[in-house]
């Protein structure tokens, strides 16, 4: 069954900002076919720095595509200052909530957004950076480590809730306990 | 809301007739089987009664019908069993594409210790008979026990027991099949298959849930999984689970019934069903060996949308299926039998399963059919992936 909320059910059904935008000036994409959901986000930004209009595409379960409507939502309308500080803890309370196995679709928003961003300020994507710890999604060291300082989290069942990895085949858990470990150590 | 319930192989109705069954056995008939006293000894003969109605359904002799708790119990306790009994065997075939009730069950046991041979699949779905009888060559000594399922859950793709059965047979090794799925679709008989050990489960066959047997053949040695008291002749403790067996029992009546409309009828509604979306919704396609399968199952692939979304906008109009998709399995990947089948991910996590019953009706079919089309559509319109 699900356990979506009435508000993550409504941006499901009835999502906001669907659709190839022609004029777009800013794109980013993230995820992929075999990752099982993946967004490509459209923006529209002004001479002014200022998100005018927002758009996606998303290939998803329903709290992807629910998650994708609210980014597009939140940043109609935005500076680029302020949209480039917007977290995936944003669309998610945005949304009233998302059960934690699911709040790897609001990173998915989040990361679309900085990378739409990064390519309109003309700083090129490099590869990812750190080393591949989870093979099957395609997660580094540093993803991990950020999206453990980002979120609080605490195992790593919660680094699977957030960027899947370790959700696979699973032989990369016992890594992701140390890193999380170790982050845990730091602070 | 209409509900159209096409998820017949996740679980069934309990029919009508089975409820009425059992009734009297949950308050008024509550006698212990094992007891002296003709109160409790006459719930006792009412399970023979049973036992007969579920050893007719697959040509057993009623001796040979061990009732368990569910098929998962049946499953673990077949290949418990076989390596109690042989302890210096140390291998273990089955196949990639086992329910969890075998597949984890051997994972943990290769963990501890236990060689284990994971017989792979093709495109289709079909066993890789070659290496199967390969290692039974050249490990047959060694091999404590078989264990591969009659058809799958997910595709309904039909595996060759008989063929398995008699090898198994010729080299003397155990061999036990998960039946769960095909017990009530196709027929089943351990004359003509002559399997060691079978598993079912009553609540695919319109008995309740947690009701099953294990069917063992006379002469081969068993050592109960539940360690108890002297029910099922020593082969598993505890108080038997009257009104649930006494419903299995007619439940199992009821499915030899309909052995026939569910090779007629249903698997016309099946194929009719299996047509109209394919010629309705392009870039869709039907996962598994399409002449070798159970005839209620469907499990179809629309390429570039996910099985999760499919299913909520389902929901919303009444329609109960099965998606072999990531979100909906507890893993982020998708299910472990099409990424086995080699299925690509742009119509594994697709893909949704329709398994029927035959309480379903063609104008059900026809709702289905209906409905699918623009929900689709719907979410390849938003699909980054769907090329118009
Ligand atoms: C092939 C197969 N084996 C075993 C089982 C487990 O049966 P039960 O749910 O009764 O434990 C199922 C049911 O999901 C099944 O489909
Ligand atoms: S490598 Fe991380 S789940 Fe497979």
């Amino acid at each position: 069954m699900w356990e979506y909320n009435e508000k993550v059910k409504d941006h499901f059904l009835n999502p906001r900002n669907v659709g190839e935008m022609k004029d777009a000036n800013a794109i980013g994409e993230t995820g992929s076919l075999s990752c099982g959901d993946a967004l490509k986000l459209f923006l529209k930004i002004n001479k002014t720095n200022r998100i005018v209009d927002a758009s996606f595409m998303t290939f998803g379960c329903a709290s992807a595509v629910a998650s994708s409507s609210a980014l597009t939502e939140i940043i109609k309308g935005m500076t680029l200052e302020d949209a480039e500080k917007l977290t995936n803890d944003d669309i998610a309370d945005y949304l009233g909530g998302l059960p934690k196995e699911k709040m790897h679709c609001s990173v998915m928003g989040q990361d679309a957004l900085r990378k739409a961003i990064r390519s309109y300020k003309g700083i090129e994507i490099l590869a990812k950076p750190g080393n591949t710890v989870c093979e099957c999604f395609g997660v580094t060291d540093l993803e991990i480590i950020e999206t453990v300082k980002q979120n609080n989290l605490k195992s790593a069942e919660d680094v699977t809730f957030y960027v899947k990895a370790g959700g696979g085949c699973g032989k990369c858990v016992e890594k992701i306990e140390e890193i999380v470990e170790s982050v845990l150590a730091e602070a | 809301m209409n509900i159209v319930y096409t998820d017949n192989n996740a679980t069934t109705k309990v029919a009508p007739e089975v409820v009425e069954e059992m009734m009297p056995y949950f308050a008024d008939l509550y006698g212990n089987p094992s007891s002296m006293h003709s109160f409790g000894g006459n719930v006792g003969k009412k399970l023979q009664e049973a036992r007969e109605r579920v050893a007719d359904l697959i040509n057993a002799s009623p001796v040979e019908i061990v009732f368990t708790s569910c098929g998962t119990e049946s499953d673990n306790a077949a290949i418990m069993a076989a390596l109690e009994l042989n302890p210096e065997k140390k291998h273990i075939i089955t196949s990639v594409v086992e329910h969890p009730a075998v597949k984890n069950l051997c994972s943990y046991l290769e963990k501890k210790g236990y060689e284990l041979t994971c017989v792979p699949v093709d495109r289709e779905g079909r066993l890789d008979t070659e290496l199967l009888y390969d290692t039974i060559e050249k490990k047959a000594d060694q091999i404590a026990i078989i264990s591969l399922m009659w058809a799958n859950n997910e595709t309904g793709v039909i595996f060759p027991v008989e063929k398995i059965a008699k090898k198994a047979a010729e080299k003397g090794i155990l061999f036990h099949t998960d039946a769960v799925q095909a017990i009530g679709k196709i027929p089943v008989d351990v004359q003509s298959s002559p399997v060691d050990m079978l598993s079912l489960s009553g609540h695919k066959i319109h008995a309740p849930k947690g009701i099953a047997a294990l069917y063992v053949k006379k002469g081969i040695k068993f050592a109960p999984f539940l360690k108890g008291g002297h029910q099922e002749k020593g082969r598993r403790g505890g108080t038997e689970n009257t009104a649930s067996i006494i419903g299995l029992g007619k439940a199992s009546e009821l499915a030899k019934k309909h052995l026939n409309e569910m090779d007629t009828r249903i698997r016309g509604l099946r194929d009719y069903l299996e047509t109209g979306l394919l010629a309705k919704i392009p870039a869709s396609s039907v996962n598994g060996e399409r002449n070798n399968r159970l005839p209620n199952t469907l499990s179809i692939g629309f390429d570039a949308v996910e099985g999760e979304s499919i299913l909520l906008l389902m929901d919303q109009t009444g329609i109960c299926a099965s998606s072999g998709s990531a979100c909906t399995s507890g893993s982020l990947d998708p299910s472990h039998v099409l990424m086995a089948m080699k299925v690509p991910f742009e119509s594994a996590h697709g893909t949704i399963r329709f398994s029927l019953s035959t309480y379903n009706t063609k104008e059900e079919m026809d709702h289905i059919i209906a409905t699918m089309p623009p929900i689709i559509k719907r979410l390849r319109d938003m699909s980054p992936f769907w090329k118009k």
